[in-house]
């Protein structure tokens, strides 16, 4: 089955509390190679039939207006899943 | 919901008396609200009677005016109040809130209700986590700021209330420009008094929208409307009934066909 994957991650400007958490517990795991950590969002959008230009454009869409707040987020990518194509 | 469900028996506090008994205030259920008996409550208290409203239906039963409560709507998923925004029963809200002829809705979005404004654009900036990570509860001082609201009509400028805070995802932001906007047009309704709890730009604890009908803020009115059941104030214990006035206010605006 189609899928279209649409990436969301925190504005840059914008402090990121969970990523925040993250990076301060790396650490104490042994893992002292990384300064920081953001965290985003993933959306797998499965289709039934075929990824036309109007499907995604709709997935676009819906990434601007709903699964992404324009305020705090952005949006990074909405792409076809190539491996479940 | 015809009978009413006293939070705790023997309250006392008596309603206001207004010119307008029978302003009509919708209070709107989701799927994950918490406070809205308590909203239901604070209605009453205020001298209005309260509408139970229902996220999926379409009709506003003819209400004066709207709470949307705290909780977690829809537990919260994809981001706080940004399911809520699609709800049938919002997009009506929307529509009445925005009117471009005749009486704009006054709507009243406390938490989860404020971050449901945010999302759907009927108010500018965003909620997100608290800056030290950390659900907090506690009484909050504020000053009201902007007392030509809808909302806000019965306090005096300046005035410090006192209304307890709870949540998880209350830090307020906006860019610079929208925060430069809000401070010039006096849209600043709410600020936190003392330390910042939540690292909110501004410090802002609540806005409204250009008119004025709409207003969002983060702490709980709808907590502080009964004597023995509110924040610890002068006058003893539990005593703090500020937040009444937030609903006072709505009514006397009703009555007086403000907004």
């Amino acid at each position: 089955m189609p899928r279209i994957i649409v990436e969301v991650m925190p504005k840059p400007e914008i402090l990121d509390p969970q990523g925040k958490a993250i990076a301060s517990a790396l650490p104490h795991l042994g893992f002292t190679d990384f300064s920081g950590v953001r965290q985003g969002k993933r959306f797998e959008l499965t289709v039934e039939g075929d990824v036309t230009e109007q499907v995604l454009e709709s997935a676009r869409t819906a990434a601007a207006e709903m699964l992404s707040n324009p305020v705090i987020e952005d949006v990074i990518s909405v792409r076809v899943d190539e491996d479940a194509a | 919901m015809s009978t009413e469900t006293p939070l705790i028996g023997d309250f006392h506090a008596s309603p206001a008396a207004t010119p307008l008994d029978g302003a009509r205030i919708g209070v709107v259920t989701f799927p994950g609200t918490l406070d809205d008996r308590d909203a239901a409550r604070a209605v009453r208290l205020g001298g209005g009677t309260a509408v139970p409203l229902w996220h999926a239906d379409e009709s506003l039963q003819g209400v004066d005016a709207i709470v949307l409560p705290g909780g977690f709507s829809y537990g919260d998923y994809l981001r706080a109040g940004a399911i809520a925004r699609f709800a049938p029963m919002m997009n009506k809200i929307i529509s009445a809130a925005t009117a471009s002829s005749g009486t704009r809705l006054p709507v009243l979005g406390i938490c989860n209700g404020f971050q449901m404004l945010t999302e759907s654009h009927l108010l500018p900036g965003s909620m997100v986590k608290n800056d030290h990570l950390k659900f907090l509860c506690r009484d909050q001082v504020l000053r009201v700021e902007n007392t030509s609201t809808a909302w806000t009509s019965q306090f005096t400028a300046d005035e410090l209330i006192a209304i307890p805070l709870k949540n998880q995802d209350g830090q307020y932001l906006a860019d610079p420009e929208t925060l430069e906007a809000l401070e010039a047009e006096g849209r600043v309704v709410f600020r936190y008094v003392g330390e910042n709890p939540n690292g909110s730009r501004n410090g802002i604890a609540g806005v409204s929208n250009e008119t004025g009908n709409v207003v969002g803020l983060m702490p709980h009115p709808e907590h502080a409307v009964e004597a023995g059941y509110g924040p610890d104030d002068a006058t003893g214990m539990r005593s703090g009934t500020d937040g009444l006035t937030i609903f006072t206010s709505v009514i006397a605006s009703l009555a007086g066909g403000a907004q």
